[in-house]
């Protein structure tokens, strides 16, 4: 009826309402980022220490949960071994869409110091990374940054359309 | 590109139905939230009780010692730091120690007791970590908030000190790099003088919980024999019946000069270990107060080194690198070439947070170490698993993987 | 010309040793400056044949055969009161000599000593198991056949241990480069994704400090962020980072700095 109202060049063509459905799923999406806990190493106690008392990531909506099949975000906290690496890929294939990965610290990012035969050298090697954070290890304070950034992604996304599955290749 | 699917085959979940017997074989691991890292178990069960458990373990194998003979003595240090990451100084401080007895340095007493200081810090962190994550493992959500609150206080200290919350790299062959901060000795008393009604708050909590005592009293027994059979150290040897402290029976640093006891317990318990790591930080606390009086007077009587004075071995003080050529020239060679320490063979063990962290190096008279071989107290700690499971039931292994307190940068090296 | 690399010990070498350089030595006493280890080596040389012995760094080194490691370690556990097995491992001198060089380290808790039994063996033969006396040599000889590839005889369990079963190679061996070989570098590819997919994943980036500010698809300069793959001229414009974007977000309140309290003392 009044289709000659909607702006087709701004807000992706989509009309009012849907764009308002958009947000609202964008806006829930962004503020329940529910995270697996993947500590593997030593950032894995930085993690824990961001969700403990004082860094408090409750306050971001952002909760550690257990299970894949629970989280949207998964967080790879430490040097992923060659030994390891396919139980990420099985974890990470378990995971629901709409799902993101930081890898946080060197070791996840590139290997980090452990320039060795054991290591993987970057977790982007075996699955698709979003968000990459520097340091050995990074400070909690990193991580919840981190996160903001990713919160910032998502809203700048359109929740509605089905997403392309990322991949590696 | 074509999208490659993966190769691994499905594998349905943790669980194997299809046995002929009544055996179920369960997988735990290598990714579960109260395996204190990447520790896999395979555990067959009859109905709820396990009758076979085999532990797995190299997940987080990251090849320590073979980078240790290809790195030099003093660049391999911050690798000793991601070991077990929970203390890191204490891992510094024990290959710093055999480097030292290897090439017979003596350290300047101040940096002693800096270094002394730094220990006990760790070993507190590790303990509260410890309690934080054990009572989490158990449900107890309110003494792991509590017990991280307490960890972020040292963690400033700490940070002040050498910069990093957790990789400290705070100790170097021969000595430390700094002197300790203005602040360092207020923060740690105002942390200490809190500390003990820190502790009583968590031991009001759990002490006569009934939950924590039926997760903990009379559940995995280790027994004296099979202590000293698996090697165990630390306050797992400790709860079983021997008063066995490697600061007290093969003082190293200033030890032989501070008071303090060793708690023992011949229960072998869970409830066992938890008081002991409790009576421990009591210790500690007990160990920096005194430190804080011997640190003031070191100040009083002047004495300002704080690396050991070995020009073949150590850089001279940065004062002297900037201003004089010879240290400038030997500084040099001992960053590009790095130190040889003479052809022999050196076994150092020193009480971690979590038992004796031994390095063994043989060195072959090259900058490089020949073998360097880390005994860590957590992988014999993770072996015992195998025998100290069956006959338990499932609830158990997250309390018994909890109070051998495994860490898994240790185990895996 | 190129450089000569020894095939036998491919690890790490100082690039330069003066000529005349001899090292010192860390110094050997005597055993009989001690008493406790005197009594010791006495026990043992009894029953078995001992090569060398002396004092190093506080602790006794005694070298035996390698036939005889299960009868020293049974006398040490039950007469002499060492009841702890620390540490067992080997060291590879293969290319020195073709041997293998095994130490246990052994605790007296009673005494207060340790003592070091040495033994050499050739490449390819076995060492007998102390399983049965010490349980920790479950674990330790699991991990020196996978690290060195010596099986130890009457192990229950002779499996890899720290590296995964399939894995080809034993790692300490100073014949295995740092960096792993070639089934090292695909291992994880080829398990997961399989060989095909070796070339769309292309090969290990093993120079960590390496930065290309050209490269749009795995860098980005903070700060100056441009869209994946856009080609980089240097004359991007300043993205100025803030986690809210410019028109607000939906259903969240701004964060207003005034009207916030800064805790400066942490301890308060």
């Amino acid at each position: 009826m009044a289709q000659h109202k909607v702006d087709y060049t701004k807000s992706g063509g989509l009309p009012v309402a849907l764009t308002s459905i958009d947000k609202l799923a964008n806006w829930g999406r962004s503020n329940s980022l529910w995270a697996m806990t993947y500590g593997l190493a030593c950032c894995g106690i930085e993690m824990m220490a961001a969700g403990a008392s004082r860094f408090d990531f409750d306050r971001f909506g952002t909760i550690f949960r257990a299970s894949p099949r629970q989280s949207d975000v998964m967080i790879v906290a430490g040097t992923l071994t060659k030994k390891h690496a396919e139980f990420i890929k099985r974890l990470y294939d378990q995971m629901t869409e709409p799902r993101w990965v930081i890898s946080m610290g060197s070791c996840a990012n590139t290997g980090g110091m452990f320039n060795t035969y054991a290591t993987v050298q970057g977790v982007d090697r075996i699955i698709p990374v979003d968000l990459y954070l520097p340091g050995c290890a990074p400070r909690p304070e990193t991580l919840q940054y981190g996160v903001m950034l990713l919160q910032k992604k998502i809203r700048a996304n359109t929740a509605n359309k089905s997403q392309k599955p990322k991949r590696l290749m | 590109m074509a999208q490659v699917t993966n190769r691994l085959t499905p594998f349905f979940e943790n669980i194997t139905f299809d046995r002929d017997d009544n055996e179920l074989v369960l997988n735990f691991g290598p990714q579960h939230p109260s395996s204190h890292g990447q520790l896999r178990l395979m555990l067959h069960l009859q109905q709820e009780q396990i009758v076979k458990a085999h532990p797995d373990v190299g997940y987080l194998h990251r090849g320590m010692e073979k980078m240790a003979e290809n790195m030099i003595y003093n660049e391999f240090m911050p690798t000793t730091d991601r070991m077990d990451y929970i203390a890191s100084s204490s891992n510094n401080y024990g290959f710093a120690l055999s480097v030292e007895k290897l090439i017979g340095l003596e350290v300047p007493r101040r940096a002693k007791v800096i270094r002394m200081m730094l220990l006990e810090i760790n070993r507190l962190m590790s303990h509260l970590f410890w309690l934080a994550t054990t009572a989490l493992d158990i449900g107890a959500m309110t003494v792991f908030l509590y017990a991280f609150r307490e960890r972020e206080y040292l963690m400033d200290i700490i940070e002040g000190y050498c910069g990093a919350r957790l990789t400290h790299a705070a100790i170097r062959i021969g000595g430390v790099p700094l002197d300790i901060q203005d602040s360092f000795i207020h923060q740690l008393r105002v942390f200490l003088n809190k500390l003990p009604e820190n502790i009583k708050d968590y031991e009001d909590l759990l002490d006569t919980n009934r939950i924590w005592l039926m997760r903990m009293e009379d559940v995995g027994v280790v027994s004296k024999e099979l202590a000293l059979s698996w090697g165990c150290t630390g306050p797992m040897l400790r709860a079983s019946g021997f008063a066995w402290d490697i600061r007290k029976e093969e003082p190293y640093e200033l030890y032989d000069e501070v008071e303090f006891n060793v708690p023992y317990s011949d229960k072998g318990d869970n409830f066992a270990r938890y008081k002991i790591y409790m009576q421990e930080m009591r210790e500690s606390a007990k160990i920096l107060y005194q430190t804080i009086d011997m640190y003031q007077e070191c100040v009083k009587n002047n004495e300002t080194e704080l690396m050991a004075h070995a020009p073949k071995y150590i850089s001279a003080p940065k004062l002297d690198i900037m201003t004089q050529n010879y240290s400038l020239m030997q500084h040099f060679v001992l960053v590009t070439q790095g130190m040889r320490p003479p052809v022999g063979e050196v076994y150092v063990a020193t009480e971690s947070p979590k038992g004796e962290l031994g390095f063994f190096i043989n060195s072959q008279g090259g900058p490089y170490p020949y073998r360097l071989k880390l005994r860590a107290p957590s992988f014999w700690h993770t072996g015992i698993l195998s025998d100290l499971l069956p006959g338990h039931y499932i609830p158990d292994v997250v309390s018994i993987i909890g109070t051998t307190n495994i860490v898994f940068g240790e185990v895996d090296r | 010309m190129r450089a000569y690399t020894p095939k036998d010990n491919v690890q790490a070498k100082s690039y330069y040793t003066d000529r005349y350089y001899v090292s010192p030595q860390v110094p050997k006493q005597d055993v009989e400056s001690d008493e406790v280890f005197t009594a010791d080596l006495a026990a043992i040389s009894a029953k078995f044949k001992v090569n060398e012995s002396y004092i190093q760094v506080g602790q006794m080194v005694v070298y035996i055969n390698a036939s005889d490691i299960y009868g020293v370690l049974e006398l040490m556990k039950e007469t002499l009161e060492y009841t702890q097995l620390s540490e067992m491992s080997a060291i590879d001198f293969l290319a020195k000599d073709n041997t293998f060089e095994i130490f246990y380290q052994m605790l007296s808790m009673n005494k207060r000593k340790r003592i070091r039994i040495k033994y050499s063996i050739e490449k390819g033969q076995a060492v007998d198991s102390v399983e049965k006396l010490f349980r920790s040599a479950d674990w330790s000889e699991r991990e020196m056949f996978d690290m060195f590839g010596i099986e130890a005889n009457g192990h229950p369990f002779m499996k890899r241990i720290l590296m995964p079963y399939d894995w080809q190679g034993n790692p300490l061996l100073k014949t295995y480069p740092l960096e792993g070989d070639e089934f090292a570098a695909w291992y994880e590819v080829d398990k997961i994704y399989g060989k095909e997919a070796r070339e769309a994943i292309g090969p290990e980036i093993r120079d960590t400090a390496r930065v290309d500010r050209y490269d749009s698809e795995r860098f980005s300069r903070l700060g100056f962020e441009v869209p994946k793959g856009t080609e980089i001229t240097g004359n991007e414009p300043k993205n100025e980072e803030s986690y809210q974007e410019d028109g607000g977000v939906f259903l969240i309140k701004k964060f207003d700095r005034d009207s916030s309290t800064i805790v400066d003392d942490p301890q308060r």
